[in-house]
């Protein structure tokens, strides 16, 4: 990253992160990684009715060393792994990757031998998009989260920092079966303030 | 044997050598004592001669058409040995979509199935759920109890299935072929599918709506209305494609004559579907061996001569046209069977779960649940164990084969009297079809290897399973 | 009806008369809905018997294996009693003759066919005809595979002319024939009849000759029930595995290879694997 070890800091930094975020949220080319049926909402999203065109996306671009966004759409076999890896390593920085519906955010409904449980095993994961499958709406959502994350990320010094600070918290956060639970079974009976599901 | 330099000295040389071309990047010409083959004949035969000179494969490259390629229909491995433009030997590596789903079903219960079934060939997800249905049925003994209305519903989300997926087939070997204008038609006429679709499961794809006696819930109020109205739109549609592609010359050039597989071939390797029909033979298992109530339904088995990928692509055309007439005539049918069930009345098997729009969007129907929490603990302790544990099927094992838009996709269903299924294999027409690819690649040229493939349509999803 | 299994030792020309009609012993008067079962013999049934008389053995259901316990009651501490349950797992066993619609005729074809073509008896290739839920399956002894599925395909009254694949079936409770290799047949010619042969090979030996000579679309089918199965094809041009990388140990779709999941983390727990849970069966 030749331009990035030269840039200043301070707030000078902070008005050229806001530029080249600017720039690069523009007309991202994702790569054509579609696998199985999320694939093919993907292929939707690129169709006139939902039409990704209008963010640039619409020129998948099938040689990864062209595109910039991978979007792992459908389930990661074990055959496949090293095959998603490979395209990954051959993608050119900067790069960013959505892992489309459950079966690449985490294994889905496919817990079983033959399927990687979560593409993050293999590739680092930008953006997550739960789905079986995501409605294309879903994946233009995902994307526009990827565009706010591309406009507020930063640059230079402030990557590095930014960088050890998610490392620290992540290595002082609590596992998940250890936090407390989202939904408190109990909450509904006797309690007068519970949500009444039936009305 | 043959005394050809590979241009490589070109570029291991730092100095251009005086005979051999200066500029790198430009066409080599070898002298003719260190370059081309020299054959020295002294009598003889000239055919051996030429024999040999063909053997010789001066440049035989192998070339890998990997699992991540936009023109491979899906993570489809094609390795192919080319000579020049020419493809000697083509083989297909598969297995990277392998999902293990049929050993995930054997700790689903036999109704859950359903849920992983219809993932496989992801583009036509109600025929698999279907066939899987039927073997159930079979080995449940209640296929004749199986309410007409349910039958109906099911050969109207099967026609469907079908336009949707030829329309996915003809959008992405357009694509392929590069026409995208052919693809934002044929998905725009998809949408408005999967929009009847979502209206009457729920979902858009994938949807888990047949289930083993019937249908999970019936078709909403104004859906036979809403498909009428689709089917105009999609007649119209699939017109416009008919005008992009018929009588394109373009078209007609890349597809006419590639990907030859005559009956004879069809035979050999077991091929069903469109691939068959192009070569003359009218087999429909909707015809020879129907199911859900066909043989009542009027429609023509599509057929075709020519035994090549544009006549594969126009009986494509003509089975959705059908497809659509089928359509219409179960619409008439649902307006004649109004009310009537759509699951199995043995209530020991039927899904018991009415749905309607609840207070928190959808869920049980309030009339459904006030009977099952407040008035009968019976309903519920069955409502609760049929849903968690299931109904328990007889051993024994069945084999139901339905014509999906591929071919033949055929469910072989073991059970072991549990309420698991002991084995279930899907036939997927796309796996057996997909064999074919050497023998209809090999000879050709690296284009028409995707046009071939194109046009036997292999859900890769399928075919790994 | 006699208890020893009346032992047919092939197409030894068998007189006439001496044969016991087996309509007499097997069909009982109440049920049978055969008016004239005499006429549903085949006219050459003199020359070749495929009408045999079945013990009390082979009419027995066939037992592949046992469920024990109920609602996982074989974990912990079972109050509830259903943990005593045993059940067996009966498949049907052998029908008795006739089988009815078209399967007399395929399998009294398929006996003469094997006879026309110097195979084996067909007593000897076919070891049970089972005739369940309107489909009927022929259990083939594994080294006569070929000869049968070669007359299915051929003879002008069958023509077989589809194998719509292969598929492998594990069942650990049935010893010495543990891996079923299932075959459905279509004969297009003759409206899309259908056929089951059905073969069974031990764990300890699971080599099953290849059709692929007889139909070659089985070289894929062959393929996966080797990766799936572990079940060898003997004459397979490439035996290799198809679904899973090359290099993968074990067979996945046996009943003795683990499903291979993972625990799920939720916040507040974990959730284990399918086949690691209370099953319901």
């Amino acid at each position: 990253m030749g331009l990035e070890e030269k840039l200043p800091a301070g707030f000078v930094l902070t008005t050229v992160e806001n530029v080249v975020g600017y720039m690069r949220k523009a007309s991202i080319w994702p790569a054509t990684f579609g696998l199985a049926c999320c694939a093919i909402e993907m292929m939707a999203v690129g169709t006139p009715d939902y039409d990704i065109a209008r963010f640039g996306m619409e020129r998948f671009s099938a040689t990864p060393r062209q595109a910039d966004l991978m979007i792992v759409a459908g389930r990661v076999s074990q055959k496949m792994a090293p095959v998603v890896r490979q395209v990954y390593d051959q993608m050119p920085n900067p790069k960013w990757v959505i892992s489309m519906g459950v079966c690449a955010s985490s294994g889905g409904m496919f817990n079983n031998y033959a399927i990687v449980q979560g593409v993050d095993h293999i590739i680092p994961v930008d953006i997550y998009l739960p789905g079986c499958p995501p409605r294309p709406e879903m994946l233009l959502n995902a994307i526009i989260e990827l565009h706010k994350q591309i406009q507020g990320s930063k640059l230079g010094v402030n990557r590095v920092a930014a960088a050890r600070a998610a490392e620290e918290a992540a290595m002082a956060a609590t596992p998940t079966s250890l936090m407390a639970p989202t939904h408190d079974h109990l909450a509904h009976l006797g309690a007068p303030t519970g949500k009444n599901l039936l009305a | 044997m043959t005394t050809h330099d590979h241009d490589t000295t070109v570029f291991a040389s730092p100095e251009p050598d005086a005979d051999d071309v200066a500029d790198a990047y430009g066409a080599s010409v070898h002298d003719d004592v260190e370059g081309a083959p020299v054959f020295n004949v002294s009598g003889g035969d000239w055919n051996d001669l030429v024999d040999e000179a063909t053997a010789l494969h001066e440049e035989r490259i192998v070339v890998n058409m990997g699992p991540q390629h936009p023109s491979t229909h899906g993570v489809l491995r094609l390795i192919l040995e080319l000579d020049g433009e020419t493809v000697t030997e083509a083989r297909a590596g598969i297995g990277y979509l392998h999902t293990g789903i049929e050993k995930n079903m054997e700790f689903r219960t036999w109704v859950q199935g359903v849920t992983f079934c219809t993932r496989m060939d992801y583009l036509t997800p109600m025929f698999q759920e279907t066939a899987y249905c039927l073997a159930v049925e079979k080995l449940l003994g209640i296929t004749d109890q199986v309410p007409e209305r349910a039958s109906i519903i099911r050969v109207l989300m099967m026609e469907l299935t079908r336009v949707n997926s030829h329309l996915v087939c003809l959008g992405t070997g357009g694509m392929e072929l590069g026409a995208t204008t052919v693809m934002t038609v044929g998905f725009r006429e998809r949408e408005r599918i999967l929009r009847v679709f979502e209206a009457v499961t729920g979902l858009r794809m994938n949807n888990a709506y047949i289930r083993p006696g019937g249908v999970s819930q019936d078709v909403p109020h104004g859906a036979v209305d809403m498909v009428r109205e689709v089917v105009t739109e999609l007649r119209r549609g699939i017109h416009e494609l008919e005008l992009l592609l018929n009588e394109n010359p373009l078209l007609k050039g890349r597809t006419v004559g590639v990907g030859f597989m005559d009956l004879t071939g069809c035979m050999a390797l077991g091929m069903t579907g469109p691939v068959l029909r192009a070569t003359g033979l009218p087999h429909d298992l909707r015809k020879s061996a129907p199911y859900c109530g066909y043989e009542t339904y009027e429609f023509d088995v599509i057929t075709r001569t020519g035994c090549d990928a544009y006549d594969r692509l126009r009986i494509r055309i003509d089975e959705m046209y059908q497809s659509l007439r089928i359509v219409e005539q179960t619409l008439d049918r649902l307006q004649r069977t109004e009310g009537q069930p759509v699951m199995v009345e043995d209530k020991k098997i039927a899904w018991p779960a009415q749905l309607a729009i609840g207070g928190d969007g959808q869920g049980n129907s309030l009339d459904h649940i006030r009977e099952i929490m407040g008035s009968s603990m019976e309903s519920l302790i069955h409502h609760f164990k049929l849903v968690t544990e299931g109904f328990r099927v007889p051993p024994g094992q069945a084999y139901a084969a339905v014509e999906s838009a591929k071919g033949e996709l055929g469910c072989h269903a073991v059970s072991d009297g549990g309420t698991r299924p002991y084995r279930a294999h899907f036939r997927d027409p796309s796996f057996n079809n997909l064999q074919a690819v050497a023998s209809m690649c090999e000879g050709g040229q690296v284009a028409d290897v995707i046009v071939a493939v194109a046009s036997l349509d292999p859900v890769m999803g399928g075919v790994d399973r | 009806m006699s208890d020893e299994k009346k032992t047919d030792t092939g197409p030894e020309l068998e007189d006439a008369d001496v044969q016991a009609i087996p309509d007499k012993e097997i069909d009982t008067p109440e049920t049978s809905t055969v008016d004239d079962p005499d006429a549903l013999r085949p006219a050459h049934s003199a020359n070749i018997s495929t009408w045999r008389e079945l013990s009390a053995d082979e009419r027995e259901p066939v037992l592949a294996g046992e469920r024990r316990g109920m609602f996982g009651a074989t974990r912990g501490q079972d109050t509830s009693g259903y943990g005593g349950l045993v059940t067996p797992t009966l498949f049907p066993g052998a029908s008795p003759r006739p089988y009815g619609s078209y399967f007399d005729e395929v399998a009294d074809r398929l006996g003469t066919a094997l006879t026309e073509a110097d195979g084996p008896a067909y007593h000897d290739a076919v070891e049970k005809v089972v005739v369940d839920r309107g489909e009927l399956t022929l259990f083939v002894r594994r080294e006569h595979l070929v000869p049968v599925a070669r007359a299915m395909r051929d003879v002008p009254e069958l023509r077989f002319e589809m194998c719509s694949g292969v598929s492998g079936v594990h069942y650990p409770g049935e010893p010495g024939r543990e891996l079923h290799a299932v075959y459905h047949l279509l004969s297009i010619t003759h409206g899309s009849r259908r056929v089951r042969l059905e073969v069974a090979a031990p764990d300890a030996d699971p080599h099953i000759p290849s059709i692929v000579a007889v139909y070659p679309s089985n070289d894929w089918h062959e393929r996966e029930t080797w990766d799936m199965f572990g079940i060898i094809f003997d004459g397979h041009p490439a035996l290799t595995r198809i679904l899973m990388p090359d290099d993968w140990p074990g067979h996945p779709q046996r009943k003795d290879y683990p499903l291979g999941g993972i625990p799920v983390e939720y916040k507040g727990g974990t959730v284990p694997p399918p086949d690691q849970r209370r099953a319901y069966t």
